[in-house]
């Protein structure tokens, strides 16, 4: 267990601010505000917000403070019935769409669009009282792996200002790491909620596809996408779960199977947690160790590895063989899926809009000058693998490997409770390293996007420092198994409590918190072409 | 499988309306060919007696009662509006001859 500090709320975990605004000891408004003063104190070097909402957060904090005195004035039963997330500071990824608020997906093509309505997750953490501080920086769309590709800059990673988050969730994952916010909301297509987690040093899940409602989220690919939480703590990773999960009759594709209480089986005595491990058969598939991972990175996951199993766990040597036809399917699927999705972005009905000819002229210089190029190069990927003449050689191609991949895994859970892997081949590589290729790019997802294909919950969570940058252990579970996933991660961190690279904060936060410290930026040779005025 | 050539990018590029100078096309020729190579792979899996999976969740025709309820109102859904004239929105000419 930690020794806790009050003296500063902003490094505590979600779940110890939900003690201590239950204890009395401090407000949801002071916790608030003390979250929206570092933020704005130390966002500059860092970019990971897209802005702010101070004013909202704050309303929000005194109706989470009145319910909370309410509680207190009921008695232990009312307290207990107070959701995990009351009074706690939270950020949305800039996709997600909230009434009143601007949502741009990253996008100069939806600049200055205001939301008219609540995504499903923004209604319930809005039930739940938690307070949302603002939104993040993201990639453009979800299209990317580093939150280098947005409309308005990129985010750097708090452990190295000059390197990138990850993505496409980095602000999310950034702002998180450099203690602006409890908790966060990321979406995941492709990795883009893992990959940043554990370029930042953080925990991160993807829920089974289904499990979590889209309504309201600005979607990239249909059949892929999942919202998720992410957190500094398993146990606040569930809680935002718990928070967001089940079924909305407004999304045709969300599951009517029911949520389990996935705190209740997350115990805080780390012996309690760690005794999960206890006979659990884990396996290890081969193929995740891909050419190009870094020895650093290895070391650090079969360090993990060892460590469950002296924990009682029995490591199984799998394979699942279709992994290396993992990337093809997915940016073919994805891509086709986005060219649809992103078909309605058109400057008639709302955000950047060029009308300077007749109706095709209007369309090709609204979606021309508003998309960014990494989604100029998907969308044409797209369009192409759905186009007449090829729809069989690729999109139905790469369904078919879709359900191979996905049989790899189904075969490969009769005899494993869960698959523990790597998160990301690499640690957080430099800003502007990967934008001239942008295959070296999609290769950072090698690990994370198969259990997309699959549709499979899969979570990342810390396992040490390699080189100083953080290094990830991704946990794969059966559809619908976060709770078996949940509490692999919650045993792990019990098992790892006193590892000294727990104890580290992200070696960028001093520079942070200089005002002197400019916002990130790609090198000048990599520099996209500046968007052009609306 | 094919490679693109030029005549096929500007072709992709107007059916998916995407405006592109020349030098953005001339690029992506190059890194639209490359991902291309990538998808090569795929011609190595038999997959000739292998069901599509579309997507994971196996739900089917999730429907629901066809009942009027609340919506947007006028003044919501053309609060975004480039270009607005009392409750609608104003679009370029798309049928020719009309005025």
């Amino acid at each position: 267990m930690r020794a806790v500090t009050r003296r500063d709320p902003t490094r505590l975990f979600a779940h110890e601010m939900a003690g201590g605004l239950r204890a009395g000891e401090f407000s949801s408004r002071e916790l608030v505000d003390a979250h929206l003063a570092l933020a704005h104190a130390t966002d500059r070097g860092l970019h990971a917000w897209r802005f702010l909402d101070d004013e909202r957060a704050r309303a929000v904090a005194d109706a989470a403070d009145a319910r909370i005195a309410e509680a207190r004035r009921a008695g232990p039963d009312a307290i207990a019935a107070l959701p995990p997330l009351a009074g706690i500071p939270i950020a949305l990824k800039d996709l997600v769409v909230t009434r009143g608020q601007t949502s741009t997906a990253g996008s100069r093509i939806l600049d200055g669009f205001v939301g008219t309505f609540d995504a499903h997750i923004a209604e319930r953490i809005g039930a739940a009282g938690g307070v949302v501080l603002g939104k993040t920086n993201m990639d453009e769309f979800a299209m990317g792996s580093s939150t280098e590709h947005c409309a308005w800059g990129p985010a750097a990673n708090p452990w190295d200002l000059a390197r990138v988050p990850g993505g496409s969730s980095g602000g999310s994952a950034a702002a998180v790491a450099a203690y602006h916010a409890a908790v966060s909301i990321g979406t995941d297509t492709g990795g883009s909620i893992r990959q940043p987690a554990a370029l930042c040093g953080i925990a991160g899940m993807k829920p089974t596809y289904g499990r979590v409602s889209r309504y309201g989220i600005i979607a990239f690919a249909s059949s892929l996408d999942q919202i998720g939480p992410l957190g500094r703590d398993v146990r606040d990773v569930a809680a935002l779960l718990q928070t967001v999960a089940g079924r909305d009759d407004r999304d045709s594709t969300s599951s009517p199977i029911p949520v389990p209480d996935y705190l209740a089986d997350l115990p805080a005595d780390d012996d309690a947690a760690a005794g999960f491990l206890r006979g659990l058969r884990l396996g290890l598939p081969r193929e995740y160790f891909v050419p190009g991972m870094e020895p650093g990175v290895e070391a650090r996951v079969r360090e993990a590895v060892r460590a469950l199993e002296s924990a009682g766990a029995e490591i199984v040597d799998v394979s699942l063989p279709h992994t290396d036809y993992g990337l093809a399917t997915y940016y073919i699927i994805a891509p086709a899926e986005a060219s649809a999705n992103l078909a309605r972005y058109d400057g008639i009905r709302y955000g950047h809009s060029v009308r300077e000819g007749d109706v095709l002229a209007n369309y090709l210089a609204t979606r021309g000058t508003g998309f960014g190029d990494e989604v100029k190069r998907r969308v044409m990927l797209g369009t192409y693998a759905l186009s007449a003449g090829y729809y069989d050689a690729y999109y139905v191609k790469a369904q078919k490997v879709r359900t191979l991949i996905k049989g790899d895994f189904d075969a490969a859970f009769e005899r494993v409770d869960a698959i523990v892997a790597p998160t990301s081949p690499t640690v957080a590589f430099p800003l502007g390293a990967r934008l001239d290729d942008p295959v070296a790019m999609y290769l950072s997802d090698a690990c994370t996007l198969p259990v997309n294909v699959a549709g499979l919950p899969g979570l990342s969570v810390p396992c040490g420092l390699s080189e100083g940058l953080p290094v990830g252990l991704q946990v794969i579970g059966r559809a619908w198994d976060e709770g078996h996933v949940l509490r692999i991660g919650r045993a792990f961190e019990a098992i790892t409590a006193d590892a000294d690279w727990r104890r580290l904060e992200p070696a960028g936060l001093p520079a942070l918190a200089d005002p002197a410290t400019p916002a990130p930026r790609l090198p000048a040779m990599t520099m996209p072409a500046p968007a052009r005025p609306a | 499988m094919a490679t693109l050539s030029r005549a096929d990018v500007e072709h992709v590029a107007l059916l998916a309306r995407l405006g592109l100078s020349e030098d953005q096309l001339t690029r992506l020729e190059g890194q639209l060919n490359h991902i291309l190579d990538q998808y090569l792979v795929l011609s190595e899996l038999d997959t000739a007696s292998i069901p599509p999976t579309a997507q994971t969740i196996e739900l089917e025709n999730i429907l629901r009662e066809d009942t009027a309820g609340p919506s947007l109102s006028p003044d919501e859904a053309l609060l975004g509006a480039p270009e607005r004239q009392g409750d609608y929105f104003v679009v370029p000419v798309v049928v020719e001859g009309a005025d």
